[in-house]
């Protein structure tokens, strides 16, 4: 259990998906507007990561990896070439069907979603989190405790992000820096504010 | 008299007028001097005599508490260790001011207050005259007025270097904390980060040799000086008090500042001579302090329980008070107006995760001794996040009245 805490722990505030290696910045920077939105799309993607990592644990584990089908007949088979393809096709249909579901039972949050729901399929935190289940080795177990605890981490950069930026609606940014520039540099701070974790080892 | 030559040259500055571009530096300068012209317009009137400038002026002018026992220490840590190294004199240009002034006695007030003034002030004014330009040159070029709150960033962010710190450093880092950490946004009240700690912090991070370790505390060049919290880390408290190379450091040494550190830091009783004058007039929040001392006790007790190897784990919470830089952030750099969160309960939640943060970076993370520095930072990032969830809170419950 303690294993899985720290796992949790270090995937949100040491390795932190948007502040420490910088992946998902597309949306990341595009839906933090609103902290009600940027809460919204957190949870869209904690819900996605939580499953799509096991998932493609699973699949790894069973089919891709070398000598995987060895419970089928093929030991000497090593279909880890189709990794990326999979996995992103796993991602692609989980993302869909997270798309019904909101339609279906949260219409405001899917309209403000909007686009970028969809584009969650190209988050690169998403597609980053299974590629790192992968060269990390994580079991079932760790690559459920990894997928929430990057989906949380980035969750909780994006809604940090929307905070600052309700706050910087009152701020005068030079013309130049309006919009996303200012949104770089802010971004850039809050990455410094993270370091404070850098280096801890759990 | 002054006030007739301000008003004389006042038509210049304005639009149209000769030194139209420079109204920014006129003004900093009356208002400096005089009061705000400025009145209220319109029906509410706020009567209290009590705006921006005076508030930082009022934290500025307690900041000079720490500052002198910290010239004064500098001095005095340098004069004991050359006598203990059987140096007679420091090198250069400093060498030259402080034989003109006084001597190299370390029981002398006035021999040490010299001593370290000679590395304080020139930081200090580096400080001074480059964060100054950058200042003037937004004000000017953007059009907003030369904002005091510069005066206390300068102050702030020359107190937290260490004594030996290279002066094109200083230079960079104030450059950085000005800049990036304050104009970019628009200048004072419209920033996220404490712009003195953004400073150091990239210089933390971009020069850590110079800004972190053991030879950087102490103004002699060549001798290592431990700080309280690196020899804490690294061999604990031993019959209750710290090991260093400089002999025993007990808990009274460390509250009254007899230690190496930044300059500003090492005493917590200056420190909170300071702190008193900022509550009685009400500049800094309660509620921010309460919280983060409540955070930091709640934490380091919490580690006290645990048994572990790191002997940060057994260090108990009074000591995490003394040494660092904890009394100096909890005092000037938490309760910063602008980065700390606005609201009642806000503030009570942004003080505790400070106080939890710097234990839990001192105790666990063996990168970084000292954590207040980061721990504001990472507080600062999410003060604008407590407000927002509190402001939520507090509609609910009016439309639940309606």
């Amino acid at each position: 259990m303690e294993h899985y805490i720290s796992l949790i722990v270090r995937a949100v505030f040491v390795e932190n998906m948007a502040l420490a290696f910088f992946l998902g910045m597309c949306t990341f920077l595009a839906v933090s507007k609103k902290v009600d939105a940027a809460l919204g799309l957190g949870v869209a993607v904690i819900a996605v990561l939580t499953i799509t990592v096991p998932v493609n644990n699973l699949l790894y584990t069973y089919l891709l990896k070398p000598g995987a089908l060895a419970w089928a007949g093929f030991p000497d088979v090593d279909l880890s070439f189709l990794g990326l393809l999979t996995y992103i096709g796993v991602i692609a249909a989980l993302v869909q069907i997270l798309e019904m579901v909101l339609d279906k039972y949260m219409p405001a949050l899917y309209n403000a979603l909007g686009v970028f729901l969809p584009l969650i399929t190209v988050n690169c935190a998403i597609m980053g989190a299974s590629l790192f289940m992968v060269e990390r080795e994580y079991s079932f177990g760790e690559s459920v405790a990894y997928g929430f605890g990057a989906g949380l981490g980035w969750a909780l950069a994006i809604v940090a992000l929307a905070g600052i930026r309700e706050k910087l609606k009152y701020s005068d940014v030079p013309d130049g820096l309006k919009g996303l520039g200012i949104t770089f540099i802010t971004v850039g701070l809050m990455s410094l504010g993270f370091m404070s974790f850098g280096g801890i080892d759990i | 008299m002054l006030r007739k030559f301000l008003d004389s040259i006042e038509p210049h500055f304005h639009k149209g007028g000769k030194w139209e571009k420079h109204y920014a530096l006129y003004e900093a300068i009356d208002t400096g001097l005089f009061q705000p012209a400025d009145r209220t317009k319109g029906t509410a009137h706020v009567r209290d005599g009590i705006d921006l400038k005076r508030i930082m002026i009022t934290v500025w002018f307690a900041a000079l508490i720490p500052m002198f026992y910290g010239m004064w220490n500098v001095g005095f840590q340098a004069n004991t260790i050359m006598a203990d190294m059987g140096m007679t004199d420091a090198e250069g240009w400093r060498h030259w001011f402080i034989q003109l002034l006084a001597g190299y006695d370390a029981n002398s007030f006035w021999d040490n207050l010299v001593h370290g003034a000679m590395y304080f002030l020139p930081i200090y004014a580096v400080t001074f005259i480059v964060g100054g330009i950058w200042e003037v040159l937004f004000a000017t070029i953007r059009g907003h007025e030369v904002n005091e709150g510069f005066f206390v960033t300068s102050i702030l962010f020359a107190l937290t270097c260490p004594p030996d710190l290279p002066l094109w450093m200083v230079a960079m880092g104030i450059s950085f904390g000005v800049v990036i950490g304050k104009e970019v946004f628009g200048g004072t009240g419209k920033n996220f980060l404490n712009p003195a700690l953004t400073g150091r912090a990239f210089l933390f991070f971009a020069y850590p040799a110079s800004m972190s370790g053991d030879g950087v505390w102490t103004a002699v060049d060549g001798y290592s000086g431990a700080t309280a919290l690196s020899g804490l880390a690294s061999d604990g408290l031993q019959n209750g008090a710290v090991l260093l190379p400089t002999g025993q450091l007990t808990w009274l040494d460390a509250f009254l500042g007899n230690m190496h550190g930044s300059i500003g830091e090492v005493s917590t009783l200056a420190i909170l001579l300071a702190g008193a004058i900022l509550l009685i007039t009400k500049i800094a929040s309660w509620r921010i302090i309460a919280g983060t001392l409540l955070g930091m006790i709640a934490m380091s007790t919490l580690f006290n329980f645990i048994d572990a190897e790191n002997p940060m784990f057994a260090m108990p919470w009074y000591w995490h008070l003394v040494v660092g830089g904890f009394a100096f952030g909890l005092i000037f750099m938490t309760t910063d107006p602008v980065s700390a969160a606005m609201t009642n309960v806000g503030r009570w939640w942004y003080g505790i995760l400070i106080g939890v943060m710097v234990v839990l970076i001192r105790v666990v993370n063996p990168a970084f001794p000292e954590g207040m520095m980061l721990a504001i930072l990472f507080a600062n990032l999410f003060a604008p996040l407590f407000d927002h969830f509190v402001i939520q809170k507090h509609i609910k419950r009016r439309q639940a009245r309606v």
